[in-house]
């Protein structure tokens, strides 16, 4: 009897322990932003890269302040995972109460978490989830990049034109859309421009870490090249791979090997290979080198793209604020933390919403970004030559 | 007729529920309400087959998964724009949309009782450790299968599913389960799988069809599993096949072994705990998974039957049978 | 012909590193009837002491042979340990029970390694340095092998002989097949059962260990979650080749590579993982016993 009423009482302890851990505490007004990313996981440098870069631009603001009011910014980590970055963001959205969310680098997370915040009305600005999807969940989605039907087609023309190749065969990442998005607008911009995809289209799952059968298909297809548009990991793998079977053509991808890991991955096996990216780090453009010094005194490490266009992303959103503030200062006040929840909150994120839909030749680090009527950044991309372990600027494509 | 007013006042309670917990608590809580509804309704339809007839399998999840694809798919492309008509002749939305939810939560049951007969048979001539790996290479090949589909959104998921589940929903789900595993226990077919369970050759010397009864399990088990998988799908409103590994198949067995193998009370509490200890434990979420590995082992050596055993939690005043003097 | 064979290469190369983890499975359940779920993850512990080791021994900057052999000891040493630790805390308390609460147990240990992997290693991949060097040899006729896949391959053709060497001509052997026939009967025989449980549980730890070094040699990404597939999979050998029958988990290990690397190359790559267990299911219809396993009745 009495070790029944024992377990009544453990299970109310435990109830009312959830019920008084789901309810919020009173504090000073703030602005609190959420950043997720992958931060564990297959990709992680992306996750890590997006929390710097909002980390750096958080810090340059005066006194950490906005208005008047401290920002804070609230990271989660959905460790790589579509489903997870739903739970994150709703818990961002509903627990944190968050008035704008940056985030995610990998399009089927972004595309994932995107109705989440376009049914609350809070802002989602990707740093650089390239899928042409993202921004059509909602028009509180915003991106700082360009689009792979851009990507694709640049390093389509890039192959035929420039490397003069006609035989390019592909092996993509079937787990996620950014890949297999670009492989499809790569094949199609391929073939109009006179090239052929030699056989089947060659497919690995993130995650996989031997890819010898996919090569050795694809050796026998004997292309010129083979268009890989997946993340630094696996890239790094498969060049690794193709080199001991004996493929010795260029591997191509896009902005998906960004990332400080993928030397250290390939080694030498990248040498000669290319692909499109958002930035070169040796561009003498002042801002990105005034970017890319402070990074490195902040972190200890060089920038990729990805923290770039995270900065650009987090300081879009700031500048975007402080204008809120100039022209409608009774609005403004409604991203405090304390009125979170009320319409004076979904009025502020609305009017935000309009201002960062107005953004026009902002000075980004990453390039001048104009944002068009689909919210997407219309910027030139840089093709990267991969010379003696090093990432070296090769061509610029304007769109 | 007192179990009739029984129901109909836990559908008015339900209901009540629905309307009063949205206002009370934050999208956040209500989610975690529901995921314990979802996992309440997984953890006794698992009892059903592991705790009641004893034959160890763990691939759930991929029941699961046959039945949350199925209903999406379904409501997607069937129940919308039925919903979308039927609105249009001036139905009430909910009330369409309810229709078409437990349309969409049946197929999905059925299409996950089709799989647990086509799991259930083979695996009758296997015994314990063997039957636990084909269920699971079930459940594998359920998820590999569907991560090569590109109609249900491959690896990349499936989205757009209509957000119909709610607290009413998801609380009558559980209520049924739990109830029609409460009948089956009473019943001489759950006689039948109790002695499977203790003693199959014994069980099958009395004349007791093994087969039928085995199969039978596995068919309700998995059905159940399904309807708890649509009702996933429609809360959440995107699916993807990584929700489905083998990870989650051990998490509904870790709830059936803590609550204790044959009690239904002892699974639906453990579903409850284990549901709102990882999110109560956020803060260190990291460490997670090592403390419910932990709980597994240590409850193995110290108590393998779980918090309840077979028993149940007999309600005091309701002592049906007398004593013999 | 060419992309055949070299496919066939291919297979013969992954299928022996399933062969080694395969025979750990086998001999823990021929002694104990326990499919010890946790041997994939001392495989992937294997990997990551051999990753510190390298580290420590600065065996990717400067590669020569021994260091690499160096690698390779240290790995198997701190397996043969973690193996005979996991056997002695986890499942000596539950070896009177019940099997489902022994299998429990053992996905218990198995999720506590990879989680415990986790926290202590991190998730984020690591990269193994490359302890030798990679060279291409080309057979000719378009098939080229690198040095790395022809040393897995010794590698684990040494060990298994060794291994049955063990087994059929040593006393410690002769024990451990005793005990896996009858225990009451090798107990009454004056054999410490206890003793030889743990010993198998070690050299079979060993093994394990010696697999993942070498896949992480060839594939040099190693995460916490890594022995996961690879373990099951390794089971699904052992079951293909007739389960606690040593030659039998060998062939079973070959074939599976080999089915794999063959599905994958021909038909699609996406339902690699799905192979193991269509293989298991068919294996488990048509032949419960395995390919080189007895059949073996069952008394009322």
């Amino acid at each position: 009897m009495t070790s029944r009423i024992r377990w009544f009482a453990s299970c109310a302890l435990v109830l009312a322990l959830a019920i008084g851990g789901c309810s919020g505490q009173k504090k000073a007004d703030e602005i609190v932003i959420g950043e997720y990313g992958s931060l564990t996981g297959n990709d992680a440098t992306f996750g890590q890269s997006t929390k710097e870069g909002v980390e750096l631009a958080l810090s340059e603001l005066p006194e950490g302040k906005l208005g008047g009011l401290p920002v804070r910014c609230v990271v989660e980590d959905d460790r790589g995972l579509p489903e997870e970055a739903v739970t994150v963001v709703k818990k961002l959205v509903s627990q944190d109460q968050v008035c704008a969310v940056i985030g995610e680098v990998a399009s089927s997370r972004s595309i994932a978490a995107a109705p989440v915040c376009q049914e609350a009305g809070v802002l989602m600005i990707s740093p650089s989830s390239t899928n042409f999807k993202v921004t059509q969940q909602g028009d509180y989605i915003f991106r700082m990049c360009f689009i792979d039907d851009f990507q694709g087609t640049v390093m389509a023309k890039f192959a035929a034109l420039n490397l003069k190749l006609t035989k390019v065969a592909i092996l993509e990442d079937a787990r996620n859309d950014y890949s297999v998005g670009l492989a499809d607008i790569f094949a199609k911009a391929f073939v109009s421009l006179g090239g052929t995809i030699p056989g089947k289209v060659q497919a690995y799952n993130a995650g996989d870490t031997d890819f010898r059968s996919q090569l050795t298909a694809i050796k026998a297809m004997n292309p010129q090249a083979i268009w890989c548009p997946g993340y630094y990991t696996e890239a790094g793998l498969i060049a690794r791979q193709a080199r001991e079977l004996g493929i010795k053509v260029p591997l191509l991808g896009g902005d998906g090997w960004e990332s400080e890991k993928l030397l250290e991955i390939g080694g030498e096996a990248l040498n000669g290979c290319y692909y499109s990216n958002h930035y070169a780090a040796d561009n003498p453009d002042p801002r990105l080198q005034a970017f890319l010094t402070s990074y490195k005194a902040k972190f200890g490490k060089e920038s990729d793209a990805i923290g770039g266009l995270a900065y650009d992303a987090a300081k879009v959103l700031f500048q975007s604020m402080q204008t809120l503030q100039t022209l409608d200062a009774a609005a403004f006040a409604g991203l405090g933390s304390s009125k979170a929840g009320t319409p004076a909150r979904r009025e502020a994120t609305k009017k935000l919403r309009d201002i960062v839909a107005g953004l026009k030749d902002y000075p980004g680090v990453t390039g001048v970004i104009t944002l068009d009527s689909n919210r997407n950044a219309t910027k030139p991309a840089v093709v990267l030559e991969i010379k003696d372990g090093k990432k070296v600027y090769n061509t610029t494509v304007n769109p | 007729m007192r179990q009739l007013s029984w129901f109909a006042g836990s559908l008015v309670a339900l209901w009540a529920l629905d309307r009063l917990l949205p206002r009370v608590l934050n999208p956040y809580a209500l989610q975690i309400v529901m995921l314990c509804g979802v996992n309440v309704m997984l953890a006794v339809s698992l009892n059903l087959i592991n705790g009641f007839t004893g034959q160890f399998s763990i691939g759930h999840a991929g029941f699961m998964a046959v039945g949350a694809y199925t209903s999406a798919m379904f409501s997607i492309h069937v129940g919308q724009p039925w919903v979308a008509s039927m609105v249009a002749l001036g139905l009430p939305a909910p009330v369409a949309q309810g229709a078409a939810l437990l349309v969409a939560l049946l197929t999905g049951g059925a299409a996950a009782a089709v799989a647990g007969y086509v799991v259930g048979l083979p695996s009758l001539r296997l015994r314990g450790d063997y039957l636990a790996i084909v269920t699971l290479g079930f459940g594998e090949i359920i998820r590999v299968v569907i991560t090569n589909v590109n109609a249900v959104g491959a690896s990349r998921g499936l989205s757009d599913i209509p957000h119909w589940s709610s607290v009413f929903w998801v609380g009558l789900g559980a209520l049924t389960v739990v109830l029609a595993s409460l009948h089956l226990a009473g019943s001489c077919h759950g006689r039948a799988l109790f002695a499977i369970r203790d003693d199959e050759i014994a069980a099958e010397a009395l004349g007791i069809d093994t087969t039928r009864y085995k199969v039978l399990a596995f068919v309700m088990g998995s059905f159940f599993a399904g309807v708890a998988g649509g009702l996933f799908a429609h809360d959440q409103t995107y699916l993807n096949p990584s929700t489905f590994q083998f990870i989650k198949s051990i998490e509904v067995i870790a709830m059936v072994v803590l609550g204790g193998l044959g009690s239904v009370t002892g699974s639906v509490i453990a579903a409850v705990i284990l549901t709102l200890l990882p999110e109560l434990l956020r803060p260190i979420k990291d460490l997670r998974m090592v403390i419910y590995s932990l709980m597994l082992i240590v409850l193995m050596i110290v108590r393998p039957q779980g918090l309840f055993g077979s028993r149940e939690l007999r309600l005091p005043w309701r002592r049906r049978t007398a004593r013999p003097a | 012909m060419s992309e055949f064979l070299q496919q066939l290469v291919n297979g013969l190369t992954s299928g022996s590193v399933y062969a080694l983890i395969a025979l750990g499975y086998t001999m823990v359940y021929g002694i104990l009837r326990l499919i010890n779920f946790a041997h994939g993850d001392v495989y992937m512990l294997g990997a990551f002491f051999g990753l510190f080791a390298a580290r420590a021994l600065h065996a990717g900057v400067d590669p020569n042979p021994v260091k690499a052999l160096a690698v390779l000891l240290v790995a198997m040493a701190g397996c043969g340990i973690a193996g005979v630790i996991i056997e002695r805390c986890a499942y000596k308390p539950v070896r009177r029970s019940p099997r489902l609460s022994a299998l429990i147990t053992a996905i218990g240990v198995s999720l506590l390694l990879e989680n415990g992997g986790r926290v202590v290693f991190g998730a984020d991949p690591k990269f193994f340095p490359q302890i030798i060097p990679s060279r291409i040899i080309s057979l000719g006729g378009g098939v080229s092998i690198s040095n790395q896949q022809i040393i897995i391959l010794g590698v684990s053709l040494t060990l298994m002989i060794l291994l049955r060497l063990l087994v059929k001509h040593t006393r410690v052997g002769k024990a451990m097949q005793a005990v896996s026939w009858n225990p009451t009967a090798a107990a009454l025989m004056g054999i410490s059962v206890d003793r030889i449980i743990t010993f198998t549980f070690m050299i079979g730890s060993m093994l394990a260990a010696a697999a993942g070094v070498l896949v992480a040699l060839k594939d040099p990404k190693i995460e916490p979650y890594m022995g996961m597939l690879p373990g099951l999979k390794a089971f699904v050998a052992a079951v293909l080749g007739g389960i606690g029958n040593i030659p039998g988990a060998v062939l079973g290990g070959l074939v599976m590579g080999i089915a794999e690397v063959m599905v994958v190359g021909y038909v699609s790559p996406t339902y690699r993982d799905a192979i193991a267990f269509v293989l298991l299911i068919v294996i488990l219809l048509v032949r419960p016993a395995g390919i080189l396993g007895r059949n073996t009745t069952e008394k009322v």
